[in-house]
């Protein structure tokens, strides 16, 4: 798709609260979709720019469509880069959206796993381990796909590593934060072949965007 | 059960006909290329002694090298994973008693524990030229020049190169005094032009003077050949940061010069081998790739543990990885068919005219007693008859052969 137009833009973005925190920064450099993500089926989105297409992918996706030249630029969280590497990924703007924390958390009052290895369940697998690994700590690590609170209240876990909004999903559970891990935002990232042959397209996308976020402070 | 016998490692591949004689075409020609450049060639070995394999080398090519255990000598022995060190201790030691430019050129299979992602390919031949004994651009031009012909000869359309230059950062890096940690905290930052981050750990560091700003304006430094100008406006007056952008633009008016079709691009935060790399370095990119498809730079001194310090810079590329985006050119079908033959008294002349026409450069397949399919299974597309008993040469489809 890329190879088609040489100066096309595929950007890569994900369903839900990214894509509609993104739009509003996509406007201000001319990008509106045709459709709506929600409403339509299709993956490819046409937009008010004939040059730029938007492709709709589940978010861990995003950072290997963008690393693989698929889409040039794309939306990411920082949660999902973290885990991904970031390889061959340029994350320029930091878009201050989809603002939450990456925590550890467990049940209140719960004291952890009494000389133990301490059983983590949580899908951000590499964050989880060098976080533990950073306070010298070995533990478990329990890969899921979802309902991560669940865990330690069946006891598969001591803890969980997940992102953290308001914290309310925790505590209707009986969980609650402990440890802070990272703050987290969506990031702008380019794909670094990109970056450097539609250098004046790519870079126009990224000044304006970065613009945007300034203005919405 | 063992229904998955016949599975490969991940990452390591087998080619097939046609892309084995398509690899092979091209080899074959770069390596004409070469010898028509003046590069001689070498052929390393596939696995020494670790030691002296990762020389200088930095951590990441430890990594990506599969080791083994010399029982003879009980020594720690490397596969290679990039030929370039082995060719550099080849310069440094074994010619050491050339004096002057060496230039040399080699390929072979190189082994990596990890995939380069694209693919996972952790197998593939690499090719590549190096140039020892000469400090100028005009050698690195040289190099870059016959990366482009590489290119260019291997079918590839549209390059884009992108130039660096390590010494920058490096310099910005020693103004700043960063240690290790930092150095490579930064270095990882910079890499992903993670701008908020860069930020974050320069304001939290509160370097002394303007280094911190010059190294926040080093993530934008890239573009044209504007970028030279600008860098020359926000980066200061550091000697070895003045040398690295003349060096740069030195360069950039060689290339020009020879090649002005070629688009170059700038991006003096761009670090690849970092650790290797003392100079310019350079990349090519196409359209639809995600990454770069050939790199070099220059890697000076790196012979100095092997006993000679020499200026040096070279390229190499993928060479499975150029077969797939030229495609596959090797003519198919093109060859002659000889059936064959129960006629004793035709057999000592056919097989007298499948010796000339192969002699002459043409691809005969001898069909066998008893044998299935024909000229089109044995992919030729002209057949070989007897007609009044002379073997002759007819087209394979107007006669509907089987």
């Amino acid at each position: 798709m890329s190879e088609s137009n040489n100066n096309a833009l595929v950007i890569a973005l994900s369903k839900g609260r990214i894509f509609k925190e993104t739009l509003p920064l996509l406007a201000h450099a001319g990008i509106e979709p045709v459709d709506d993500p929600e409403s339509s089926r299709k993956l490819i989105l046409d937009t008010s720019r004939d040059d730029v297409k938007l492709l709709i992918l589940r978010a861990t996706d995003v950072p290997t469509f963008v690393q693989y030249g698929a889409a040039d630029l794309g939306v990411a969280g920082k949660d999902v880069l973290m885990e991904h590497g970031g390889e061959g990924l340029y994350e320029p703007v930091d878009l201050n959206i989809a603002r939450c924390k990456l925590m550890t958390a467990g049940r209140v009052g719960d004291s952890g796993a009494n000389g133990r290895r301490l059983r983590v369940a949580t899908k951000f697998v590499n964050c989880t381990r060098r976080f533990f690994a950073a306070r010298g700590e070995q533990v478990e690590i329990i890969k899921l796909y979802g309902s991560m609170e669940l865990a330690p209240l069946v006891g598969l876990a001591d803890r969980i590593v997940d992102v953290v909004d308001t914290g309310n999903t925790l505590r209707a559970n009986g969980l609650e934060p402990l440890e802070h891990i990272a703050d987290i935002s969506s990031r702008l990232i380019v794909n670094k072949a990109s970056m450097k042959m539609k250098h004046a397209p790519v870079k126009a996308v990224i000044d304006d965007i970065a613009e945007a976020v300034k203005r919405q402070g | 059960m063992n229904s998955d016998r016949w599975l490969l490692p991940d990452g390591i591949e087998e080619l097939l006909p046609p892309q084995a004689a398509e690899l092979d075409r091209l080899r074959r020609m770069l390596l004409d290329l070469f010898q028509r450049w003046g590069y001689e060639l070498v052929m390393p070995p596939l696995v020494e002694y670790l030691d002296s394999l990762l020389t200088g080398t930095g951590n990441d090519l430890d990594i990506q090298t599969f080791k083994l255990t010399d029982q003879a000598s009980g020594r720690l022995l490397g596969v290679r994973a990039d030929m370039t060190p082995q060719v550099a201790r080849i310069d440094a030691h074994r010619l050491a008693g050339r004096e002057g430019p060496v230039r040399l050129c080699y390929h072979g299979t190189v082994l990596n524990t990890r995939g380069d992602g694209l693919g996972g390919s952790r197998s593939f031949t690499q090719i590549g030229a190096e140039l020892y004994g000469h400090a100028g651009v005009e050698s690195d031009s040289e190099m870059l020049c016959l990366m482009l012909e590489t290119l260019q000869a291997a079918g590839v359309k549209t390059v884009f190169i992108d130039l660096g230059h390590v010494g920058i950062f490096r310099a910005l890096s020693r103004a700043a005094g960063l240690d290790e940690p930092r150095e490579s905290q930064l270095f990882d930052a910079l890499q992903r032009k993670a701008v908020p981050e860069i930020e974050a750990l320069l304001d939290a560091w509160r370097l002394a003077g303007d280094v911190g700003a010059r190294l926040k304006e080093l993530a934008w430094l890239n573009g044209g050949v504007e970028v030279l100008t600008r860098a020359r406006q926000c980066l200061g007056d550091d000697a070895a940061i003045v040398a690295a952008l003349d060096q740069l633009e030195g360069l950039a008016e060689l290339v020009g010069r020879q090649r002005p079709e070629v688009p170059l691009h700038f991006d003096l935060a761009e670090l690849r081998g970092y650790h290797y790399h003392t100079g310019v370095v350079f990349a090519a990119y196409v359209p639809g790739q995600g990454r770069a498809i050939a790199q070099g730079g220059r890697y000076d001194d790196i012979g100095k543990v092997f006993g000679r310090a020499r200026p040096a810079t070279g390229f190499s590329a993928n060479l499975n990885g150029l077969m797939r985006l030229a495609g596959v050119t090797v003519a198919a079908g093109r060859g002659i068919f000889a059936p064959a033959c129960e006629d004793v008294a035709l057999q000592a002349a056919q097989a007298e005219k499948i010796m000339e026409l192969r002699a002459s450069g043409e691809r005969v397949v001898a069909g066998l007693p008893g044998q299935s399919g024909g000229a089109a299974e044995a992919g030729c597309d002209r057949v070989l008859v007897a007609v009044d008993g002379q073997w002759v040469i007819q087209n394979s489809n107007s006669k509907g052969e089987q």
